[in-house]
């Protein structure tokens, strides 16, 4: 039986606690009094995956089981979630791969031979060949591509379709073939609240067309928080989006969650509560930041990066997506949602090495913008763990680094647009349509492996939220150029920081700490 | 006698010069090696001696030092041009003065700029065709005639130059400056005159986009030149310094690009796409229809080329130094256009002395040193960027 998420008050007896610091970490005395928000333990894992999804296949939520919708001549597209998720990669098999397997002999069997599968990229940068055939393994990778495997392409204008406008005249353009074929399936691995369901097909297989009604900074600002879809004004716009979809294509949905097994065995310490660890846990500690010190930066980046997650697989649902949703996410809540009582002057927060943007990558300034006031800040149900008003710290180096493929106008966005606002509501204003149609990202994003354009300006309005909730941003260990440029501060230790904190929210600050990763959602009362 | 800073002949220290600015430490102390390697001396010699009718002695007030003397001293100038030299001379051609002799148009006393390039009327000799259709800048009589040598005062042995308490000029070289115009900005008359030159050496289409490369007096003074003669759209400006950008923004340059960001800004700001050779500096596909290259470096000149629209047209502006990589002129059909100088065809001078009543020059000469302080005032003038000074000029009046 796992243990539910607490909150602990550090007292003396509390050890120095793990906090992440980008490639890196370590452990922190912190403030008497201060609350730390630990995630429930780790789930146990489903132990007949296979048969789990064969279930869900054949009993799906609210329609028919899949092989009723398989038919001959029928125009079938699985599509499924990108290198985004989950973060870290996970160990192969990866549940897509099982899933679409799966699927596949259903539609073998069915007699269907029209199958395309496509990657929900989105606005992202394509999946490599090699990313591909990690995700769908290779017996698919190579029966199906590159003719039939390949990613969405939200700038090919003869392959979208505008379906039309929500009520709220929203724009609703996806992938032609998708929205031609008799049915989609979508598979998704759910790995925040704020994933999945109405968004899967809405945003993944969307246009800059379409993601400009809710990729924006009033929606942003009006999403408390975006993990929490009821009261998430962009889940509302994908709820509009989604409902449209429906009323045209027939979707079947299949929703994976994981548990929060993040962390592979030999830096499992990373996964269990500081004062349970034993000696080896405290020698691995010890011999691994050792080690990570040792190394340099780009053999640091290669390490990190070939961290695969041993995920349990907690939850597989399929059937129709309004349906399977709310099933997902009551799975994911049991693994990541932890009671909170109250909010606090300062929340503190360490920054992994990944975010769904840095996937074999490097984690930019932006991105650790992103990551910090935008995933991180929004783990929450209910209210923020800091109070209007008040100091959020992170722990990240923030290093001047970017991948030049990956990221071309994030490199732009921070050397000569942040040099002249950071307001969002500017930015917005006065650059994004350029960058969003600049010819030459449009290439690079359709060509090579690079984001697009806008991906950095959606990056910002991530923060946006935060950026007007907080009254000061720090960073521990931060870059004082980056920090800067960011409108943020860094400071050299969490003393400094408090000490920096101490004009706005006093000498003796109430303190959070949000315990991650493995991922926690504070459910904020 | 008269005091002057003489440049004279002397491979030894040309050759020692150009070898230390060549290198990177070298490039950092190239005013100490203009003031302390480069064959140039404070010397008393004797005053020069009239060379005919029409001539007069002009005592400067304030004389500027130029990029080009600069690289002169630093060895960086082209071998090219030592023919059309006469040694020992002493240098400054950005002069103003007051006569010393009367003159038909103009009484002794009067206060002139000086128009340095020495062409046939000076010299005596028949008009040669581009001195007859008003393009004195082309002379082919630059080495003979009545004076020796010489493309301009401060290049010639006869004339002596700004560098000093007296030279002598013919009267179709010199420009009276009206009341109203201070010496501080008299003595940017000739350098307007050049950026004059450059922007009326190429026809500027309305609302053509420009990159001016570099912001030096040079570049200024032509981003200047672009907004008052041109109808010219975009100009943006590569600018190292923040003085040097609040002064481009007092200009209205459309936006203001760091150098070492150049190519990867302007393919933004021109929606251009950029590519990265295997080896060597980045490019563009579409970027500016034209560019002033204002910085006489071969890397100057370089991204100009590569920062152009095919059929676009590259302004060489500054005194050029170096190889460059030709491939995008060939590949992208570019037009390459030299512009020294200034010639009387348009009337360079008399639009500069217009555009020189401009207020938004004050200040552009801050900092004045006497002849005796030489060493210092190179010294400035190399690190004039990041001193926050846009031109350094000898004050010959203190003495």
């Amino acid at each position: 039986m796992s243990r539910p998420g607490f909150v602990l008050e550090v007292d003396e007896r509390t050890p120095p606690l793990l906090i992440h610091e980008g490639e890196g970490f370590r452990l922190e005395p912190l403030p008497l009094g201060t609350k730390v928000i630990y995630p429930p333990d780790s789930l146990p894992g489903i132990r007949q995956v296979d048969a789990a999804i064969r279930r869900a296949l054949l009993a799906p939520e609210g329609t028919e089981p899949l092989p009723e919708l398989l038919s001959p001549g029928m125009r079938l597209t699985i599509v499924f979630d990108d290198i985004s998720l989950p973060l870290p990669q996970m160990r192969t098999p990866d549940i897509r791969q099982r899933i679409i397997e799966q699927v596949l002999e259903l539609a073998a069997a069915a007699g269907v031979d029209d199958v395309e599968l496509i990657a929900a990229n989105s606005l992202h940068r394509r999946m490599t060949p090699a990313e591909l055939r990690r995700t769908v393994g290779d017996r698919v990778f190579r029966a199906f591509y590159p003719d039939h495997l390949r990613n969405h392409d939200a700038e090919d204008r003869r392959n979208l379709v505008h379906l039309g406008k929500t009520p709220s005249g929203e724009d609703v353009e996806i992938n032609r073939r998708a929205a031609e074929s008799d049915l989609v399936v979508y598979v998704n691995i759910t790995l925040t609240a704020m994933n999945g369901g109405p968004k899967s097909v809405s945003v993944g297989l969307a246009s800059y067309r379409s993601l400009r009604h809710h990729h924006n900074v009033h929606t942003l600002r009006h999403s408390r928080s975006f993990n929490d879809p009821p009261h998430s004004a962009m889940h509302h716009s994908y709820d509009r989006m989604a409902s449209l979809i429906d009323s045209q294509i027939k979707v079947f949905q299949i929703e994976a969650t994981l548990n929060n097994d993040v962390f592979p065995s030999a830096t499992r310490f990373l996964n269990k509560r500081e004062w349970e660890w034993n000696v080896g846990d405290q020698a691995s500690y010890l011999a691994v930041r050792r080690g990570n010190r040792l190394l340099r930066p780009m053999a640091r980046h290669r390490v990190w990066q070939s961290q695969f997650a041993p995920y349990g697989i907690t939850g597989v649902n399929a059937g129709a997506p309004a349906a399977v949703h709310p099933r997902t996410l009551a799975s994911l809540h049991r693994q990541q949602l932890t009671e909170v009582d109250g909010q606090s002057d300062i929340a503190l927060f360490g920054l992994p090495f990944i975010c769904p943007y840095n996937v074999n990558s490097i984690m930019n300034p932006i991105l650790v913008m992103s990551l910090g006031l935008g995933y991180f800040f929004n783990l929450y149900r209910g209210r923020p763990i800091v109070r209007e008003g008040g100091v959020a710290i992170f722990y990240h180096p923030v290093p001047d680094e970017f991948h030049p493929v990956h990221h071309p106008s994030y490199i732009d966005f921070f050397e000569e647009i942040l040099t002249e606002t950071t307001d969002p509501l500017v930015l917005e204003a006065k650059y994004e349509e350029q960058f969003a149609t600049d010819p030459w990202y449009v290439q690079l994003y359709r060509k090579s492996y690079a984001y697009h354009g806008v991906h950095p300006f959606y990056m910002w309005y991530w923060g946006a939220h935060a950026l007007e909730h907080l009254g000061a941003v720090i960073f521990v260990g931060g870059s004082r150029k980056t920090t800067a440029r960011m409108g943020f501060r860094a400071a050299s230790t969490l003393s400094d920081a408090l000490e920096m904190a101490s004009p706005i929210v006093g000498s003796s600050p109430s303190i959070s700490y949000l315990h991650a990763p493995p991922l926690v959602l504070a459910d904020v009362r | 006698m008269i005091l002057a800073l003489e440049y004279h002949r002397s491979p030894g220290r040309y050759i020692a010069a150009r070898g230390l600015t060549a290198t990177k430490p070298g490039r950092l102390l190239t005013g100490a090696i203009a003031g302390n390697v480069s064959p140039l001396q404070l010397v008393n010699r004797q005053a020069p001696r009239l060379p005919g009718p029409g001539w007069t002695r002009v005592t400067p007030l304030l004389s500027g030092i130029c990029g080009s003397d600069l690289a002169l001293l630093a060895g960086r100038a082209s071998p090219y041009l030592s023919p059309l030299t006469s040694m020992p001379f002493v240098p400054g051609h950005e002069v103003v003065g007051t006569t010393l002799d009367d003159l038909p148009a103009l009484p002794r006393g009067t206060r002139i700029v000086l128009d340095p390039v020495l062409s046939c009327r000076a010299r005596g000799t028949p008009a040669c065709r581009w001195c007859a259709s008003g393009h004195e800048n082309r002379c082919d009589h630059i080495t003979t005639g009545a004076i020796a040598a010489g493309l301009q005062t401060g290049f010639c042995g006869d004339t002596s130059g700004g560098w000093s308490w007296q030279l002598v000029a013919h009267g179709d070289q010199l420009h009276p400056v009206p009341d109203g115009l201070p010496n501080d900005r008299a003595v940017l008359v000739e350098p307007l005159a050049c950026a004059v030159h450059a922007v009326t050496r190429v026809d500027v289409p309305s609302g053509a986009s420009v990159v001016v490369i570099g912001a030096g007096t040079v570049g200024l003074l032509t981003l200047l030149a672009l907004r008052e003669l041109t109808a010219a759209g975009p100009v943006y400006l590569m600018a190292k310094h923040e003085h040097q950008r609040s002064r481009a923004r007092d200009l209205d340059a459309t936006a203001l690009i760091d150098p070492r960001r150049g190519v990867r800004s302007l393919r933004r700001m021109t929606a251009a796409r950029m590519h990265l050779p295997e080896r060597g500096s980045e490019f563009l596909l579409g970027g500016v229809d034209m560019a002033f290259e204002c910085t006489g470096s071969p890397g100057g000149l370089d991204t100009a080329l590569r920062l152009v629209r095919a059929g676009g047209t590259v302004v060489a502006s500054g005194m050029p130094a170096g190889g460059v990589d030709l491939t995008p002129l060939w590949y992208r059909e570019l037009q390459l256009v030299g512009a020294y100088a200034s010639d009387s065809e348009k009337a360079d001078f008399a639009t500069a002395l217009r555009l020189a009543g401009s207020p938004v020059l004050d200040g552009y000469v801050d900092t004045r040193y006497p002849l005796g302080r030489w060493r210092e005032a190179l010294n400035h003038a190399a690190n004039a960027g990041h001193l926050g000074t846009v031109k350094v000029a000898f004050d010959i009046t203190r003495r």
